[in-house]
């Protein structure tokens, strides 16, 4: 039985896949997958599935499945619709996708801000909807990337209870299997809005949880980053020692929920990107309480790249891999935690979206 | 039965056979309708050389179709 290493990349033109073995230093090329549709999330479900989720200007939202490792593709969007009638919002695009358990059951988060849950593998979609009947949507207003449901984060035991996160209206949890919602945004500033932190409205970026403690997550918000020890319900300002509050995307470490990573970028009007054009990712051991800067291997002149949220993954070897694509098409990548860095791929479209995979076999 | 042209692009698309009526049923062909429903933005539909936007337009046996996605992207 053979292991490889798979770094998942979603991008304006179709998805691709990074194909190393453990060593994780070479590194080699398959795709574009999709037909080069948009992708703006591609995982691998714990099944083996690939699902791709993205959308196209002209076809509108679509889940791309492939059982072959790739070779093949099926993709569907039936039942993926706010319904019909003058007022109904069409789904422009899906933004997020996370697998819920081998069953088959997948979650997808769209443009504008809504769930929906599949129970046979992407092949039917029915609306969670829930989520859009809570009382705050009327006031729901979009981020710059649009009203997205970027986040989705289950329960790694109670499959009732997950959380979801949209920009820019904060994070929200379920306890009823998505029946209701109550918001998680106390404590997460929201400097844009005049007067004190509202209720909703949050620009939330990334929204995470690791599976050994579930009642820890963290956040990396358009105002600083955050953790909470409670499910949300109160969270704690981590950003002290980072060189800025505003960045996109975030990992856990899988095997130590103390460890986190984030990737700082200049500020909303400053261009958002990397710090005067020096790359570099920043990890802490601590739960935030303190922070390392770890740029060895990336480029410290000229680098006004940029990573969006969902382009930042860590694999789960003992030792992980860290991976971050950017928004003009390179993928770096680090198989020591963060410590040193290489380039594992340039010229690929702007990368909306990175995952990884250990794969077996 | 109508003969319906597709670009190569909205092949894979299609799982039904070609519809008798533009009207389409909500699980089928949902990459070229959206909420209304109604034929999505960039998809122009042409009925023996005629545009058409409503999707209860009638489809005669001879009825030869083209669908045409926008050139639009980039």
């Amino acid at each position: 039985m053979s292991r490889r290493v798979e770094v998942l990349v979603g991008t304006k033109k179709g998805a691709f896949i990074l194909e190393s073995d453990p060593a994780r230093r070479e590194w080699k090329l398959r795709g574009p997958f999709c037909q080069n549709w948009p992708t703006h999330d591609f995982i691998r479900a714990a099944d083996g599935t690939l699902y791709a989720g993205g959308g196209n200007n002209w076809y509108g939202p679509s889940v791309w499945r492939s059982t072959d490792n790739g070779d093949t593709w099926t993709q569907s969007s039936a039942g993926m619709t706010y319904g019909d009638g003058e007022d109904a919002e069409k789904i422009t695009t899906i933004w997020k996708l996370a697998d819920a358990g081998s069953n088959g059951t997948v979650y997808a988060g769209v443009e504008p801000a809504g769930l929906f849950r599949s129970d046979d593998h992407g092949e039917t979609w029915s609306h969670v909807a829930g989520l859009r009947d809570h009382p705050s949507r009327p006031e729901w207003t979009p981020g710059n990337g649009g009203l997205c449901l970027h986040s989705i984060v289950t329960h790694p035991t109670d499959p009732d209870r997950m959380w979801v996160a949209a920009s820019a209206v904060g994070t929200f949890e379920t306890a009823d299997g998505g029946k209701s919602w109550e918001t998680r945004t106390k404590g997460v500033r929201a400097d844009f809005y005049p007067g004190p932190a509202p209720e909703f409205g949050q620009c939330v970026h990334k929204l995470r949880l690791h599976p050994d403690e579930p009642e820890w997550l963290y956040q990396q918000n358009h105002c600083g980053v955050y953790r909470s020890d409670d499910g949300g319900r109160q969270w704690t300002e981590i950003t002290p020692g980072l060189p800025s509050e505003f960045g996109f995307p975030m990992v856990i470490h899988p095997h130590d929920p103390k460890t986190i990573f984030v990737i700082p970028h200049s500020g909303p009007s400053d261009g958002r990107h990397m710090i005067d054009g020096q790359a570099a990712v920043w990890r802490s051991r601590d739960r935030g309480d303190s922070w390392q800067r770890l740029d060895r291997g990336l480029p410290q002149h000229g680098a006004y790249i940029s990573t969006l949220r969902e382009a930042m993954a860590i694999d789960s070897l003992d030792q992980p891999g860290v991976y971050f694509g950017t928004s003009t098409g390179q993928v770096f990548g680090s198989a020591d935690e963060g410590d040193t860095w290489t380039l594992m791929a340039d010229y690929l479209p702007p990368i909306w979206s990175v995952e990884a995979a250990v794969v077996d076999g | 039965m109508a003969t319906v042209h597709l670009p190569r692009s909205l092949v894979t698309l299609f799982t039904d056979p070609p519809p008798r009526h533009l009207q389409l049923p909500s699980t089928s062909l949902s990459g070229l309708v959206e909420a209304g429903p109604r034929l999505r933005e960039h998809i122009n539909v042409f009925v023996d050389g005629e545009r058409q936007r409503e999707l209860t337009t009638p489809l005669g046996d001879a009825s030869v179709v083209h669908v045409i996605p926008a050139v639009a992207g980039g």
